[in-house]
């Protein structure tokens, strides 16, 4: 094994604070910006609107400057999407008569973008919401303090424990660990050593956090106040017309239009 | 078995330059300590000693071999490494289990395991808890457990992160005692270490690191007795060093460390009164 875990996997999920347009945007608007473009993307299952959706996310992107840590993240999706294309193709061919027809490929190829649409928005979401922001947004959209405290505090500590477990790596390593030997059953039983010590530094970690909480007063009154708060501003609702115009134009493309197909453009039947 | 590092860099893929052109070499049987400030680098140019982390520039050499071009598990059955957090390598159900896991990755016999482990629990004091959990210890012994499954396969070179964190002065004692005897069986021992105390005790050769660059390399009483050095790495002067820089007296080498070497010079200052 030789990348580092700690530092690709789960950059995705390791939060920079950075201010950018994109950053400062209310959570909960790019929220429902996402489950827009999810929206848009299940509705299509061509080839040409999922290219759009795909190419819209770019600007956000852009200028949220998070390029780098964007193409790590769909570089990270690429088995799987790898694997959602065989399975399509293989899966047609099965029904479909054993035939590889040009919309066999064309189908195949829009439900693995379809995957990688619903990949990217997400990933631009986690990779421009603090999580701090996040749990604001949980909180003002009146999900429990208790809920919405856990799940921040989960995703916070997620790249702690990719780098625990790197750490845990490099010891059972220098203990002469070879994670890639073996057949397919040795190098799952291969992780065990790595997995223990895992879970077990989690669990006790959460104790101490859980300790530390209360001796710091956690939950000692019941109306809590926030420092900051969640306030939409003219870019937020700049968002809000971009996702109403994309809804509009989906909602009625699907109903009213035929999508042009690919393969019609190539002249295939 | 020699240990040599030609001019190393190493940035971690974050981007961080952890080593600056490191080189350094370590003789069959030698006892160093690598000291310095957080984020010196200390840790990044030990786990190059095992392969662990492989230089971006200069390259290793664990006698005569290139690390770049072998295992990390070729490479640990000559160079042990202990980590620092005992938690972070603890998995098994019982210690014996935990002590053998190693010898089991390397091929051992099972009757050579049985004899390796029976050794190592012995060697560390670990004979009663055998079969208990190593979860069920405490960090003093979980730590004696995680040193116990590196030497159990007998490694020419040991190294050992962070050795005395959360260890108290009798644990340190049984710590220096037992490096003293590795020394004496001609292995070379290599500490990463803040204890300022306990490297006057040992008295090994010290390497000192600033901001991924080696600033000092010598003997301890030298190095640990240089205030303009040590200032600049944040580490105070061992408090033998520090009550004779006090006293001042003239005669007096500055370069004391050791409490015995200290008490002689004053016990012979006061005769002659």
């Amino acid at each position: 094994m030789t990348s580092r875990l700690g530092g690709s996997v789960f950059d995705g999920l390791k939060f920079r604070k950075v201010s950018s347009p994109i950053h400062n945007l209310d959570p909960r608007m790019k929220f429902v910006y996402v489950i827009a473009v999810f929206i848009a993307a299940i509705l299509f299952g061509q080839i040409i609107p999922l290219v759009i959706l795909f190419v819209m996310q770019v600007p956000f992107v852009l200028l949220a400057r998070v390029q780098r840590q964007w193409v790590r993240s769909l570089r990270g999706a690429l088995f799987l999407a790898l694997f959602i294309f065989v399975i399509n193709v293989a899966g047609n061919f099965f029904t479909q008569g054993f035939a590889l027809t040009a919309k066999n490929w064309e189908d195949a190829g829009a439900m693995t973008l379809r995957f990688v649409v619903l990949v990217e928005s997400f990933s631009v979401f986690f990779l421009t919401t603090s999580p701090d922001h996040l749990g604001l947004a949980l909180e003002t959209s009146h999900v429990p303090y208790e809920f919405s405290f856990a799940f921040t505090t989960a995703v916070r500590f997620v790249p702690v424990l990719a780098e625990e477990a790197q750490t845990i790596m490099d010891a059972q390593k220098a203990r002469g660990l070879e994670l890639e030997k073996g057949n397919f059953m040795k190098r799952i039983r291969n992780y065990i050593p790595i997995l223990i010590p895992l879970i077990v530094s989690a669990i006790r970690r959460s104790l101490e956090l859980a300790e530390a909480m209360e001796s710091r007063a956690w939950g000692a009154t019941k109306n809590r106040t926030n420092l900051y708060a969640l306030k939409l501003r003219r870019g937020d609702y700049a968002l809000l017309a971009i996702i109403v115009g994309l809804l509009a134009v989906t909602i009625y493309a699907f109903i009213f239009l035929q999508v042009p197909t690919v393969r019609s453009f190539l002249g295939f039947p | 078995m020699t240990l040599t590092v030609e001019d190393v860099h190493f940035s971690y893929q974050s981007g961080v330059k952890a080593l600056k052109g490191v080189s350094l070499t370590v003789k069959d049987g030698e006892f160093v300590a690598v000291m310095g400030q957080n984020g010196a680098g200390k840790t990044t140019l030990v786990k190059q000693f095992n392969g662990l982390l492989k230089p971006t520039k200069g390259r290793v050499l664990v006698n005569g071999t290139d690390t770049t071009k072998t295992s990390v598990a070729a490479i640990a059955k000559t160079v042990g490494f202990v980590f620092q957090n005992p938690d972070h390598q603890l998995f098994s159900e019982t210690v014996e289990e935990e002590i053998a896991f190693a010898l089991r990755n390397f091929g051992y016999a099972a009757d050579v395991i049985e004899k390796r482990v029976e050794w190592a629990v012995n060697l560390l004091g670990l004979s009663q808890y055998r079969k208990t959990s190593p979860f069920m210890l405490s960090g003093g012994e979980r730590k004696r457990v995680a040193l116990a499954s590196v030497l159990a396969w007998d490694p020419q070179v040991l190294v050992l992160d962070e050795p005395t964190i959360g260890q108290d002065h009798q644990q340190k004692e049984n710590l220096r005692q037992f490096i003293v005897q590795l020394q004496t069986q001609g292995k070379t021992v290599i500490i990463v270490t803040h204890d300022v105390e306990f490297v006057a005790e040992c008295s090994p050769r010290v390497v000192l690191m600033r901001e991924g660059k080696i600033v000092a390399d010598g003997a301890g009483k030298d190095i640990l007795t240089d205030e303009k050095v040590l200032a600049e790495s944040s580490i105070v002067l061992p408090q033998v060093a520090q009550v004779f820089t006090y006293l001042n007296i003239p005669g007096f080498p500055k370069n004391v460390i050791d409490l015995y070497e200290a008490k002689q010079l004053l016990k012979k200052k006061l005769e002659r009164n």
